[in-house]
């Protein structure tokens, strides 16, 4: 049905089971007798996809055609008499045959399945199944599991051949990997695989088999609409009983999509999580990241215990709470106070992966405690002259400029600066909807065409990086493309480091009219910008400039005038720099991994060179190694919280169950309360409520920012601009150490152009050397029809960890050569 | 000359036995291609209104009206329309389409030729059956001959109207038999049916307006535009009208393809047929093709018509008269028939796939004598599970045999249960038999 309130539908009346009803006309009459409360058993149907009327279980009986219909692909018509099988023995009849034909062959193995207790088929069969069986033929069998993936595998005794799975593959994910294979009763789901299609005991040369690999960054999807157990997931086969499982609604922590989910504990353990059902944002799907990715909270070197760098043997070691917080008290407010040579103030890097609550703690110690604005919650390169700092004070704090539901309203999206599919993938899911139902037209400027981008039938405008500034001033086609009425202009994080790339884009939005929407990449992002961990904002996009404004938080936070300083703060790049020079006197991280930083060897110099350091962490990590005192925090799944997505959409959660660790926000308190302050943020009930509180900014939205498009660089031979973003399944630490999903992550290669690959001697498959000063890495070529004179790597895959060894980042000139013994 | 060779009507078949008749020489020298050369002459709307009046029915098995199916094409909406040919002739016991290519495909191009031009088409397909490839062979011989001689391609004989005419081949499916199975598998894709609505009349090959037309429907299209409605409609009967190839196998002396009037009776082509082969009685029957309910020598009077055929619990079918006798054990023959569809089901609807999986399975029991009373039972609601049920037709064939036989010939199956009847299959066969 459309959600189209505004379209006028045509209503027709039908009887279902002697009920009366009236339904929007080409509804399908399953979906009308659900309203009605009617259940009609179903195993292929699935609201989000298309009708197949494959298994055949929803027959009902309608008066005047002379056999049962199929529910699930019958629309409904005016006049039509129904009977389900509550009212007639012919539709109970024929679903009762077919709940016999489809257990004919299903294996009796429920005590054993993960999908018992939980499964659709046993439900059926227990309630509306024969007591016992007419079957006397020897079951179909099969070699289990079939591995799909690392992550997903297939007991294909136990599938229904609904094809949920390839049907979500094909119409939802655009990933068609998985297919039907065989026929009749030797129908099979299968992988286009070498050992699947002919035998593993067949020695075939890698190249002659063409394998295409399920490394769908949505398979798990597919876990959870199969009706039975046939899909299970890696991660939880045999894992447990879900029965003994108790499932709490949560949201993702991982990009800034905000998908709802389900996380299913078993005493104090997560189990297994999957997609929460929430129509507005990621419908009923989520990807494998959110899916499986929640082992690093669990992992071995969690930290439990405050630590403290021994004053005698200088190694960290653990404290009480009162010690740490004694210690990182005394030790930030003599930085704070010091004024002894060149190291003062102390800078806060609060990264993008805390709760709008944590990052209003952090924005407000930084400001009340620590009296500084020397906060930023980017931990990435930031660009220059803080023209993003200034792009999001005035263009995203505070908005809710678009919504998914705009995303299918477009006619067309123009993305810059951003994978959909690798950065945001349920808003590439939901792009993908709209250009497959919605007709929506998608622009790209990107080096080459993704996958991704190719899924989503973009046109792309191959642009070299560093000219999307350029781009975005001057095509008039992106330009006539954005005045569509309901256009929407998509950027990324990363159009940050295009200097003037911004400026462009919050220039075409306002004049074209389209609606401007920031996608960062994490899921904190976007709450760390309203919750004011800015050098340039405060709480609720106030510009620190504005007196007004300033006003306002020192009246809320009960601060005399003056204390917030009206001075811009040191955003993260020139915090690193003054630490590293030694200017600063000391450091507050909040898990921030310095590999994501511009420069990671500046930041663990740093680190290193800082006077006093103060981790908050998870676990043990490069940061918490080097500090002075480390508090542990807790995990999503153990606080309550609230992200805020792309869309500006509040994302609140509760703690799936009680532990003992505690929130950032709880320890910021005792930490100011050990200086001497109360900060009010011990729990989350009283942040929320003095975030509510917060008086609607009066002042006027600061101008946006004002930085002119520079040149491509220009490269000589033997050079090319890097081009590189982060792949979703990467060497990020949320999925340190999990080598299921890492299973399914792309191919790590170094893309080149034609021409680009041409000159250096280099085809598809021969290693490239793309180095710089800092270093060098070697990589397969992936030689495609892509802009020249770029060299295309991901930013932190193994063997391809930009920062750390190239030292540069997208829009950079790097050398290439032929890799490899010469 | 025995007064029932007056029966036949050899019209479709009545080049077969001139020599070489599947070239173009000879075919144009027995009235070949003028029925094209009238029809380019005449509005599309006309031929159309032709084939309605001549009654003609699909030959595959349907007997949908012809004239009413290409009447369904909605013309000037901007899109191409596509005639697809079903020669994917697959049903156990039928064997007109393949004997027709083999003998005189130009009747079929020429057919096709006109078929198109009539609803604007300007591309046809010829779904052939993979395992045909002799037909296949001669089928694309003579669309060379066409080409050459200027009846396909561009501006056919000065009239404007184009024509490309792409013989393929299928893959050995009989559900791609199935016109949406069909549309899928000549598309590229794996060949299961496709649900129904949209229609192949709106949304067929390519989600464009197709024509899916039998072989011997649209070989028959030539000889209504010489001949006439009215001439057709003088053969076989007022709502089965013109000539029908039946084609006759089993226990008989003569079998082979015999043309005749619709309506005409299974006595009477058994008569045609030589006989019986000696020794032989008649004892049961398909009347087309083991979908359709076995009917039985009570049954040698029945005029084999679509009404009369289904008065008499059975269907027309494909006019694939098998024939069986006092020799045959009904009880073997419709096992063998339920491999054949549990071999052929496509799998995607669960009654089909199981339903044929599992019958074939108890039929092989009660074979090698292991069967028992409730195996009986078994069978006959498995197949009331799935008559009916299924996605498509296919799942409802597979019930015909089983039915029928137990219908007629309950005690050929008490035989084997109670051990009268020594077990056909040993317990070896039983292990992956097919």
């Amino acid at each position: 049905m459309s959600s189209d309130v505004a379209k006028a539908v045509d209503m027709v009346k039908l009887t279902i089971d002697g009920i009366e009803v009236e339904a929007p006309k080409g509804a399908l009459l399953i979906r009308v007798a659900e309203q009605l409360g009617i259940e009609i058993p179903r195993f292929c149907d699935h609201p989000l996809l298309a009708p197949a009327g494959a298994c055949r279980q929803c027959l009902v009986d309608v008066e005047g055609q002379r056999k049962p219909v199929a529910s699930c692909t019958q629309t409904v018509a005016d006049g039509m008499v129904v009977r389900t099988q509550l009212t007639s023995d012919v539709a109970k009849k024929a679903q009762a045959g077919i709940m016999e034909f489809l257990l004919i062959n299903h294996p009796l193995d429920c005590p054993m399945c993960d999908k018992g207790g939980e499964c659709p088929l046993q439900n059926q069969a227990m309630s509306v199944g024969r007591a016992d069986t007419r079957f006397h033929e020897h079951k179909r069998e099969y070699p289990k599991p079939l591995p799909i993936s690392t992550q997903v595998l297939l007991d294909r005794e136990r599938c229904v051949l609904c094809q949920r799975c390839t049907r979500f593959s094909e119409e939802i994910a655009g990933d068609t990997f998985i297919d039907l294979m065989e026929r009749s009763s030797n129908e099979q789901i299968g992988v286009f695989r070498h050992d699947v299609m002919t035998g593993p005991e067949v020695e075939l040369p890698e190249e002659e088999k063409g394998d295409d690999p399920f490394n769908s960054y949505f398979s798990g999807n597919t876990v959870q609409i199969c009706p039975v157990g046939a899909l299970t997931g890696t991660q939880y086969r045999f894992r447990a009983r879900p029965f003994d499982l108790v499932s709490s609604p949560g949201v993702c922590e991982h990009c800034s999509a905000g998908c709802a989910q389900r996380t299913d504990n078993r005493r104090g353990k997560v189990m297994r999580r999957l997609a929460g059902d929430d129509p507005a944002v990621n419908e009923e799907w989520n990807c494998d990241k959110g899916r499986w990715g929640f082992q690093y909270a669990t992992a071995f070197d969690r930290l439990t215990n405050p630590l403290v760098r021994d004053a005698k043997t200088g190694e960290l070691r653990t404290a009480s709470w009162p010690e740490a917080l004694r210690v990182a008290a005394a030790g930030l407010a003599a930085a704070r106070d010091g004024d002894s040579g060149d190291a003062h103030g102390v800078g806060v890097l609060t990264g993008g992966r805390l709760t709008v609550e944590d990052a209003y703690a952090y924005a407000k110690f930084a400001r009340v405690v620590l009296r500084t604005n020397d906060i930023d919650f980017r931990a990435r390169p930031v660009g220059e002259g803080g023209e993003e700092a200034e792009f999001l004070a005035a263009a995203v704090a505070g908005t809710t400029e678009a919504t998914y539901a705009d995303v299918e309203k477009a006619p067309t999206a123009v993305i810059v600066g951003l994978e959909p599919e690798e950065e945001c993938p349920i808003l590439f899911l939901r792009l993908r909807k709209a250009v497959a139902k919605r007709k929506l037209k998608v622009y790209a400027a990107a080096p080459f065409v993704t996958r991704g981008l190719a899924k989503l039938d973009a046109t792309v405008l191959a642009t070299v990086p560093g000219a999307e500034a350029g781009l975005l001033a001057g095509d008039e086609g992106l330009r006539a493309a954005l005045s569509a009425q309901n256009a929407l202009l998509i950027v990324g994080e990363r159009l940050a480091t295009v200097p003037g790339g911004l400026t462009a884009a919050a220039k075409l939005a306002d004049e074209t009219g389209a609606k401007l929407v920031w996608v960062p990449r994490r899921a904190g992002d976007r709450g760390a910008v309203d919750a004011g961990c800015l050098p340039n904002l405060l709480p609720g996009g106030r510009p620190v400039s504005d007196p007004a404004a300033r006003a306002e938080i020192a009246g809320v936070w009960g601060l005399e005038t003056g204390v917030i300083s009206g001075s811009t703060g040191r955003d993260t790049d020139q915090i690193i720099e003054a630490a590293a020079a030694g200017r600063l006197g000391a450091l507050v991280v909040a898990g921030v991994d310095p590999a994501d930083l511009a420069d990671p060897t500046l930041a663990e110099q740093a680190l290193d060179k800082v006077g006093f350091l103060v981790s908050f962490e998870l676990r043990n990590s490069a940061v918490s190694r080097r500090a002075d005192v480390v508090f542990p925090v807790a995990p999503v799944q153990e606080k309550a919280g609230t992200f805020l997505n792309w869309e500006g959409r509040l994302r609140s959660f509760d703690a799936v169950f009680d532990t003992t660790a505690m929130p950032d926000a709880r320890v910021l308190d005792a930490l100011a309360q050990a200086m001497g302050v109360d900060l009010g943020t011990a729990d989350v009930t009283a942040i929320r409520a003095e975030l509510g509180a917060l008086p609607v900014s009066g002042g006027d939205r600061p101008a946006g920012p004002r930085l002119a498009p520079r040149d491509v660089e220009v490269t000589a031979p033997g050079e090319a601009v890097l081009a590189t973003w982060h792949q979703l399944i990467d060497l990020g630490s949320l999925l340190d150490g999990d080598e299921i999903i890492r299973g399914t992550a792309r191919p790590v290669v170094a893309r080149l152009g034609v021409q680009t690959a041409a000159g250096l001697g280099v085809a598809d498959g021969d290693p490239v050397r793309v180095s710089t000063e800092r270093g060098s890495m070697t990589l397969p070529a992936e030689v495609s029809d892509m802009v020249e004179g770029v060299v295309w790597v991901p930013t932190n895959s193994p063997g391809a960890t930009v920062r750390r060894s190239l030292g540069v980042t997208g829009g950079d000139v790097v050398t290439i050569s032929r890799g490899g013994i010469q | 000359m025995s007064d029932v060779f007056r029966k036949l009507t050899p019209v479709l078949t009545k080049r077969w036995l001139s020599p070489e008749a599947w070239r173009i020489d000879t075919y144009e020298q027995l009235d070949g291609y003028l029925a094209m050369r009238k029809a380019l002459q005449a509005h599309p709307d006309d031929l159309i209104a032709l084939i309605k009046d001549s009654g003609l029915r699909g030959r595959g098995g349907a007997g949908f009206p012809t004239g009413m199916k290409w009447a369904f094409i909605p013309q000037n909406d901007g899109k191409p329309h596509y005639l697809v040919v079903n020669a994917d002739e697959g049903e156990p016991g039928t064997c007109k389409d393949l004997p027709l290519m083999m003998n005189d495909p130009h009747s079929l191009i020429e057919g096709i030729i006109i078929a198109c031009y009539a609803i604007r088409s300007d591309r046809a397909y010829v779904y052939i059956r993979g395992e045909a490839v002799h037909a296949a062979r001669r089928l694309r011989h003579a669309v060379d001959e066409a080409y050459a001689k200027g009846y396909l391609g561009e501006n056919i004989l000065g009239s404007g109207f184009n024509l490309d005419l792409v013989i393929h081949s299928g893959a050995g499916a009989y559900i791609c038999g199935e016109e949406t199975a069909l549309l899928d598998s000549l598309e590229g894709f794996r060949g299961q049916p496709r649900l129904r609505p949209p229609f192949p009349a709106t949304h067929g090959l390519y989600a464009c307006p197709t024509v899916v037309n039998n072989v011997g429907t649209i070989a028959s299209v030539p000889y209504i535009v010489l001949g006439g409605a009215d001439w057709w409609k003088s053969m076989g009967t007022e709502k089965s009208s013109g000539p029908m190839i039946y084609s006759l196998s089993g226990r008989i002396n003569n079998p082979g393809q015999y043309e005749c009037g619709m309506g005409i009776t299974l006595r009477e082509l058994i008569e045609l047929a030589g006989g019986m082969q000696p020794g032989h009685n008649l004892r049961f029957w398909t009347p087309g093709g083991s979908s359709t309910p076995l009917l039985t020598a009570e049954h040698l009077d029945v005029p084999l018509d679509f009404e009369s055929v289904a008065a008499a619990g059975s269907i027309l079918g494909t006019t694939a008269t098998q024939i069986f006798s006092d020799q045959d054990c009904p009880v073997y023959a419709t096992y063998r028939w339920m491999e054949f569809y549990h071999h052929e089901s496509c799998g995607k609807c669960t009654p089909c796939r199981e339903g044929n999986f599992w019958m074939a399975r108890v039929y092989r029991r009660i074979l090698s004598g292991e069967g028992t009373y409730e195996d009986l039972d078994t069978l006959l609601d498995a197949c009331d599970n799935l008559l009916g049920r299924a996605f498509c037709g296919l799942g409802d064939g597979a019930t015909s045999p089983v039915t029928s036989s137990l219908k007629y010939f309950k005690q050929d199956y008490l035989d084997y249960i109670e051990g009268r009847t020594a077990p056909v299959l040993s317990a070896k066969q039983l292990v992956g038999a097919h």
